[in-house]
């Protein structure tokens, strides 16, 4: 279908090279640290333990943040409400958050000296129990659930409008809707953002740590650090590295089985008008999800305002220039994402339907990235950097270009399946138009393609603001980003300026995300 | 709207790469992150030992201890390293087996409650494990292992997996209770609220009023009191003993600049570097400072009995330590 993208051969080449690239920035290093290593333990029992936990709590956080994210994107989809703006960037906010910013926040409000526990006092009852794989739950549905229900509001707001003023007139009852038009949606989009949730997850180790209460909550991160620091076992290290790929790519290769593919009955490409949804039940309905959904995001993040609100006035020129810093990487991010992304969507697009498979793979390949550790990608590049002279010299870009990378599973969440939306119902009428190569691009794709790549170049943008990444491992003094700035006042006690630096990098990576989200909406035509 | 952005990483580039370029000899020191941060002892350092050997001191950031030790064996001889600094003594054992590092021939009179006599590796600072509490929510502290466990308090510490306190904390059960170990630490695990990826996490859980405890050092409070002339913090003095971390530095064999990796080594154990180290590290000096140190150290807890292990013995113990306090702790 998408050889009218581009003549079909070359949108194929692009994204075979996309993806190439990507594979060889993932499993490039994992074969560089297999590389050196010599002779290895092997796996013992405590990393089959980590194992069951790491699919254990990886599969908790997914079902329950995407089981959470339908009742709260629709509530979103049809309540037009004073705060909803609002509400609908800050869903971008858990998600970029250095894990110590985010357990601290959330600790305020669920910990034993948290919110939660002072009311239960009040009433002579026990303080709340995080620790445990509980609070691991909790913490990755924090970060998650946003981002779930942004995908799955992206999904409602592709259903066109007339559908559902087709639905209305007809007299459809609730549950006809459901059936003829919101299930068919959720099929779509549900298996991604499950994956996507699971594979982020999977690859967690501050966070299992911090609220998991003890070894117990053990993941393969944690044993790949383990290897590395303790043992000094890069084989070992690079076993557990294929080990966590292996169940990304399991979790990709089953949410590309589970998809059901977009149906895309076209419609008139309109803005969507509220007809459904709209008797007394609903609304409450409605307003207590978005109430839940609301109160687990404000609540923390009020929490590290509160903290940061001292320290942020008082910033010492190191934190600032850090943050300059963050931004550029996160910038470049930006692009390298998008770069990559663009030709993923439409390769994998133009495959299509004659070579699904070839289209699965190209579209897993970019997904992986994330499940790739973030410390082995970090040691491998290190070592495949070593002989171009001084690694330090390339800390920042390397830095961009991993942090790109990393964003491509929401980069292609969001891309996929909107090209896809694109083609189906535009398709037939650009061919006939004789719209082809760049014309069709700018004329057809980018103005509907505004929204989503707004999200997600915004998404990356600030994902990027917050990681620590590959910086952590080889940066000197003068080349700190934001987070590991914020890392280092922590560490020399400063916890009232690491706190007003929380605040600086939320504020930053909000307004990052804010930018490209409304600048892809503003004049969006759907 | 892409120009500026591609200016931006430009000039990032040029930027990282432009500071290479000087004539003055460069010396080349690894050490973990915290002493090279902007708020670590490493800018002050640097300072005054460039002003004295004409060349330029570059310090190298690269996580923790372990790390830094683990980034060394992967470059190997190639490593442009002239001076490691920041390993410890339960890493000290694997640092020497690598044979990348090479005698100084220095001696001083250590301040160290226990003898040293290294010819490789050399102490610029020190400190004792403890655990940590906050006077106003905690009366009666206890005052041994014993005594934490028969009370009713909340700590929480590091994984020894992933933080040096968590296997300094692993070392000091094992000096103290050898075999019975295990036993202590079923006791100690009903009070931990959680185990820590690094001490960064488990000190601001701590501070959040998350436990009553924290796995740190007996010199953290001296922060509180000098910079926020806070003196609720304090350290609970254990009649066990505590178990010491020793901070040492050497020179790397294959260096090229190797006088002035010996010139900095000695300028390691001087007042201009010692005397920085208790206000920023927040350790003791190894060698006391002829200003002596700030008033606020005098009022610190002084353990009676310190507790170290030999590098080989702290090497052979470590292994032993975990897999008896992983199997414990996993139930």
């Amino acid at each position: 279908m998408a050889e009218h993208i581009f003549p079909m051969n070359r949108a194929v080449a692009g994204g075979a090279l996309a993806a190439a690239t990507v594979l060889a920035l993932t499993v490039g290093p994992l074969v560089a640290v297999a590389g050196r290593a010599d002779g290895s333990a092997g796996l013992g029992p405590a990393d089959w333990a980590a194992l069951r936990f790491t699919l254990l709590q990886a599969t908790l956080s997914a079902l329950l943040s995407v089981a959470l994210a339908v009742p709260v994107a629709r509530a979103l989809s049809r309540r037009r409400f004073p705060g909803r703006a609002v509400l609908v960037t800050l869903m971008g906010a858990p998600f970029i958050l250095p894990v110590i910013v985010a357990v601290l926040g959330l600790l305020a409000v669920f910990g034993r000296n948290g919110l939660i526990s002072h009311a239960l006092g009040l009433f002579g009852l026990p303080p709340v129990n995080i620790y445990g794989l509980q609070g691991v739950v909790l913490a990755h549905v924090f970060f998650n659930l946003p981002l779930a229900t942004r995908l799955v509001l992206q999904g409602w707001q592709a259903i066109p409008s007339e559908h559902f003023r087709l639905a209305a007139s007809l007299g459809f009852h609730k549950s006809d809707i459901a059936r003829v038009l919101e299930r068919p949606m959720l099929k779509q989009v549900l298996p991604g953002a499950a994956m996507v949730v699971f594979v982020i997850s999977l690859t967690s180790f501050a966070v299992v740590l911090a609220l998991g209460g003890g070894p117990r909550a053990s993941t393969i991160e944690l044993a790949i650090y383990q290897a590395f620091r303790f043992d000094f076992d890069l084989g070992k290290a690079a076993l557990l590295a294929v080990l966590q790929f292996s169940l990304g790519a399991v979790a990709v290769a089953a949410m590309l089985a589970l998809r059901m593919p977009d149906a895309g009955t076209p419609g008139h490409d309109r803005p969507l008008v509220l007809w459904h949804g709209q008797d007394g039940a609903a609304r409450l309905v409605d307003a207590l999800w978005i109430m839940l959904a609301g109160a687990l995001l404000v609540l923390p993040l009020g929490a590290i305002v509160a903290r940061g609100i001292g320290g942020i006035a008082t910033m010492p020129a190191p934190v600032l220039a850090a943050a300059l810093r963050s931004l550029a990487v996160s910038l470049g991010a930006v692009l390298v994402g998008l770069s990559l992304a663009l030709p993923i969507a439409f390769g994998a697009h133009a495959l299509g339907r004659r070579h699904p498979v070839a289209a699965g793979i190209m579209e897993a390949v970019g997904t992986l990235a994330i499940a790739a550790s973030a410390l082995v990608i970090g040691l491998g590049l290190f070592i495949m950097l070593q002989p171009l002279g001084d690694p330090l010299r390339w800390v920042l870009p390397v830095t961009a270009v991993v942090n790109g990378v990393m964003s491509l599973p929401f980069l292609l969440r969001a891309l996929v399946p909107a090209v896809a939306r694109i083609e189906t119902r535009f398709g037939r009428l650009a061919d006939s138009l004789g719209l082809v190569g760049w014309q069709r691009l700018r004329h057809l794709h980018l103005p509907r393609l505004r929204r989503p790549l707004g999200f997600s170049a915004g998404l990356a943008a600030a994902l990027s603001m917050g990681d620590l990444g590959v910086v952590a491992l080889f940066a000197d003094g003068h080349q700190a980003t934001l987070p590991l700035q914020l890392y280092r006042l922590m560490a020399a006690y400063r916890m009232e300026q690491a706190a007003g630096a929380a605040l600086l990098l939320l504020v930053l990576a909000l307004a990052l995300f804010w930018l490209f989200d409304r600048g892809g909406r503003i004049g969006a035509e759907t | 709207m892409r120009q500026p952005i591609l200016i931006l990483i430009a000039g990032l580039v040029a930027a990282a790469t432009g500071a290479m370029a000087q004539d003055r000899p460069v010396l080349t020191v690894y050490t973990y992150d915290s002493f090279t941060s902007d708020w670590g002892p490493g800018p002050v350092v640097e300072k005054a030992f460039e002003k004295q050997c004409g060349c330029d001191l570059k310090f190298v950031g690269a996580g923790d201890g372990a790390a830094l030790l683990a980034r060394l064996r992967l470059e190997g001889r190639n490593t442009p390293a002239d001076v490691v600094l920041g390993l410890d003594t339960s890493l000290v054992a694997s640092a020497r087996e690598t044979g990348l590092f090479a005698p100084n021939g220095i001696t001083a009179d250590f301040d160290l409650p226990v003898t040293w006599d290294d010819p490789v590796f050399l102490p610029y600072d020190w400190g004792y494990f403890a655990f940590v509490y906050d006077r106003t929510r905690v009366a009666h502290p206890p005052e041994s292992f014993a005594e934490l466990i028969a009370s009713d308090l909340s700590i929480v510490i590091e994984d020894p997996r992933s933080s040096t306190p968590g296997l300094g904390l692993l070392l000091w059960v094992k000096s103290v209770f050898g075999d019975r170990a295990p036993e202590i630490w079923a006791g100690l695990n009903r009070h931990v609220v959680t185990v820590t990826k690094g001490w960064t996490e488990a000190y601001g859980m701590f501070l959040a009023g998350e436990a009553d405890m924290v796995l740190s050092y007996t010199t953290s409070p001296a922060y509180h009191m000098i910079a926020e002339q806070d003196d609720t913090k304090a350290a609970a003095a254990f009649r066990d003993g505590h178990y010491m971390q020793v901070e040492v530095a050497a020179r790397v064999a294959t260096s090229d600049q190797s006088a002035l990796a010996e010139q900095f080594l000695r300028f390691m154990l001087s007042d201009a570097f010692q005397s920085a180290i208790p206000t920023t590290n927040w350790m003791y000096p190894a060698v006391k400072p002829s200003g002596g140190l700030p008033e606020a150290f005098d009022s610190l807890v002084k353990p009676t009995r310190a507790l170290l292990y030999s590098p080989p013995e702290a090497r052979r113990m470590r292994d032993q330590a975990l897999s008896e306090w992983l199997s414990i702790s996993s139930r």
